[in-house]
């Protein structure tokens, strides 16, 4: 049981960090090509130091990205290998797509680091064109894995194996759209937010710098304009997990009884042994109109399901609302900025609005790791929903904490030393556009 | 052909493009730790040049190899995963803190001493990782993997014994030779070129007589292997290749030839390889767990080939500019 756990608390760190890396990788690649190609465009130096200024940071990023990626990759089994025996045939399919569209993304981002005088500045540009794509698409084929797990499909049960494997119908898996959607978008409104804090928090120091101005506009659209649509996404998202995986829904939303017009509770504490929610703020049929699009509907409850497939109730609870509560601000951050922008026609720069945005750097990144909890914790006791228990999948290999302890203080350090890197070079940024910088 | 042999030659391949570009990225950081002499500095400035803007596409294939093991052979990846837990978290912590460190270094653009504390962080890492991966590879060659038992695994017996430790070293020369052959090619300047020269030498003497010590040490440690590798029929004219091939890269080296001496010291390592696959072939954990008995079916591995096909249109013509931008005729700046 010790070992269970520190097979989980390993997977959810090696998880929780890699995603941080994962999604600068994701996103990072887009806001540097909009930058190159205004540059390609305008002619304004000031768009070209901003591309080599944020290539350093997402060189840094991309790399421990990759190599935790790796510890990812081979973790499932190392961890879960009964699982993987099972699951590697049907699942497997993304997981080797997304290994062509990450090896895309590695060649193509090793010329636009390295190979500004290299090739021709369009060649460059259409470089990272391909990187930004390819990153996307590595999102996307490795959470389409991780949606199968959630509704599994593509295979047909007997005697305890899986046969009839269909490997795309495994990929095409109901919860695979939305999953892919809502995480592409929180990829790109969670580093366009925390893009935005950084340099807005150096325009409140020096507001007349224009490489921060520009570098602001840039990412705040892209950030914003994610963050707007994110809502939209959640929602497809949650209607399918109200009728595939109704536990993680009940357990999200505090439900424990079956309920018709059942109410939306923000925020609020689920008192298991009562089975009921309290402090909650309840808005009466909010979440049939949500889960179902019909206020009436009615929503089962955690009391329809055996104790045993009941997932940590709290947890998933308070994770989803700080989700949606960080995606909210979010999303009301970008509204108020299209505002001000459409209302002055020009960035929306008022000291106000910055130090708002500066406070809403982290959001997104909270915003993540809650979602991807509600993902993972809500699943459980299952590590395939309803075909495979976690604690039947786990590795028999004993003295597990060893591991758990040592990759915790690896990865604090490499944290703490990206950060320390991050700070110096946002600190280091340039305010005179016009003056060259080095290749790298 | 079958589709299992397909794939596991596309493991091979796989593997084989790993070592000839990552573990020539290993042996850079080998050599790095290794700089001596009046062009230390400049020695390390060459290491981190050259392998900059590829390790991290030269790294994908070892990914490849996981997934294409995990998708297609379930029923082997489980065992592997068990019975080599502790060198493969090795290996995970020395490529992890290898590509943090180098990318600190490249781009800390902080002081000397902590651009320094990385350097030596990239470098020992870039030793540990080459000798975990040859050590899970001996272990396997061995036939010290169990599969299919209850027993709780042993964490250290199978890899720790002299076979899976000396193929470990193996590796590591190996690595590092390559590397040393590629950065002859990486440099205008006479001084540093004759310094990986010699090292080049040195270090391929230290192969080939690894090679031989393991071969040895198989005859006892792992007989199944050194049957096939002195019984079979292709037995004789693969090592005369192999041989020539070592001598020839050797000769092209010791006359300056270091174009022919790139393309001769790639093929021995690939030769290496692939001796050890066609000796192990068709067992993929000798002795108790066949390719064909551990492949999934064929509705799962006909759309992995497909994609595999489909991938290698993408990938070769991708892979080959980048190694053309970066490592074509031109001369560095």
């Amino acid at each position: 049981m010790a070992d269970l756990l520190a097979a989980r608390t390993l997977m959810a760190l090696a998880l929780g960090f890699h995603i941080l890396f994962a999604v600068a990788g994701i996103a990072m690649p887009l806001l540097m090509a909009i930058a190159e190609w205004r540059w390609l465009r305008t002619g304004q130096p000031t768009w070209l130091l901003l591309t080599k200024r944020w290539a350093r940071g997402t060189a840094i990023l991309f790399a421990v990205g990759a190599v935790s990626g790796t510890v990812l990759s081979f973790l499932l089994g190392l961890l879960w290998p009964r699982f993987m025996a099972f699951a590697g045939p049907i699942f497997g399919l993304p997981f080797a797509l997304e290994g062509f569209a990450f090896f895309t993304e590695a060649i193509f981002l090793g010329i636009f680091l390295y190979g500004w005088e290299r090739v021709s500045p369009w060649l460059h540009w259409a470089s990272g064109v391909v990187v930004a794509l390819s990153g996307a698409l590595s999102g996307v084929f490795v959470v389409t894995a991780n949606a199968w797990m959630n509704t599994p499909a593509g295979f047909r049960l007997a005697d305890g194996r899986a046969v009839d494997i269909d490997p795309v119908a495994a990929m095409l898996n109901p919860s695979a759209f939305g999953q892919a959607l809502h995480m592409a978008l929180a990829a790109y409104a969670a580093v366009g937010f925390a893009v935005a804090a950084l340099h807005a928090s150096r325009l409140l120091r020096d507001p007349a710098s224009d490489f921060h101005r520009k570098a602001l506009a840039l990412a705040l659209a892209v950030g914003g304009a994610a963050a707007l649509l994110e809502p939209l996404s959640g929602d497809l998202l949650a209607r399918q997990v109200a009728l595939t995986q109704p536990v993680k829904l009940a357990a999200m939303e505090g439900q424990f009884r079956t309920e018709r017009g059942a109410p939306l509770r923000l925020g609020g504490l689920p008192d298991v042994e009562a089975r009921e929610t309290r402090h909650a703020l309840e808005i009466p049929g909010a979440l049939s109109l949500l889960a179902f699009h019909d206020p009436q509907a009615t929503v089962r409850g955690l009391e329809e399901f055996p104790r045993s497939d009941w997932p940590p109730v709290v947890v998933v609870h308070l994770a989803f609302q700080v989700m949606v509560a960080c995606g909210s601000v979010m999303a009301l951050a970008a509204l108020a900025g299209a505002g001000l922008a459409w209302r002055h026609r020009a960035l929306p720069d008022r000291r106000w609005y910055l130090r708002a945005l500066v406070a809403c750097g982290p959001l997104g990144f909270v915003a993540l790791e809650a979602g991807w909890t509600v993902t993972e914790v809500g699943r459980q006791p299952w590590i395939i929903q309803g075909v495979m228990r976690t604690s039947e999948a786990v590795t028999p290999v004993p003295g597990l904490l060893l591991p758990l302890l040592a990759t915790s203080l690896l990865y604090l350090l490499l944290g703490f030393v990206v950060l320390e890197l991050l700070r110096r070079q946002v600190l280091a940024s340039p305010v005179e556009p016009g003056r060259s910088e080095g290749a790298r | 052909m079958t589709p299992e042999a397909l794939l596991a030659g596309a493991l091979l391949v796989a593997l084989v493009l790993y070592g000839l570009g990552a573990g020539a990225d290993f042996g850079g950081g080998v050599w790095d730790l290794l700089a001596r002499g009046p062009r230390a500095a400049a020695q390390r400035e060459l290491v981190a040049h050259a392998i900059g803007p590829i390790w991290e596409a030269n790294h994908v294939w070892l990914i490849l190899v996981v997934v294409l093991l995990f998708v297609c052979f379930p029923a082997g990846f489980a065992p592997l995963m068990t019975g080599l837990f502790v060198p493969l978290t090795l290996l995970l912590f020395g490529i992890v803190l290898r590509g943090s460190a180098f990318a600190f270094r490249a781009y800390g653009d902080v002081s000397d001493r902590s651009q320094a504390r990385w350097g030596r962080v990239f470098a020992v890492s870039s030793l540990v990782s080459p000798v975990m991966l040859g050590a899970c590879v001996g272990t396997i060659a061995a036939g010290r993997l169990p599969v299919g038992t209850a027993l709780p695994p042993r964490l250290f017996e199978p890899w720790l014994a002299p076979f899976p430790l000396a193929i470990g070293l193996l590796t590591l020369a190996l690595f590092a030779f390559l590397a040393a052959v590629y950065l002859t090619l990486e440099t205008e300047q006479a001084g540093l070129r004759e310094d990986f020269r010699r090292r080049a030498l040195a270090s391929g003497v230290l192969v080939g007589a690894l090679a031989l010590g393991s071969l040895g040490l198989a005859r006892s440690e792992a007989p199944l292997v050194y049957g096939a590798l002195t019984g079979s029929a292709w037995a004789l004219p693969f090592h005369l290749v192999t041989a020539a091939c070592a001598v020839a890269a050797l000769g092209a080296l010791h006359r300056r030839r270091f174009a022919r001496a790139r393309a001769l010291a790639a093929l021995l390592a690939a030769l290496l390889l692939a001796g050890w696959a066609l000796a192990q072939y068709p067992w993929l954990l000798p002795p108790g767990l066949t390719f064909a008995e551990a492949a999934a079916p064929r509705q799962v591995l006909e759309p992995v080939l497909l994609a595999l096909a489909g991938g290698a249109l993408l990938l070769v013509p991708s892979l080959a500019w980048l190694f053309r931008v970066f490592k074509g005729a031109r001369p560095r700046g």
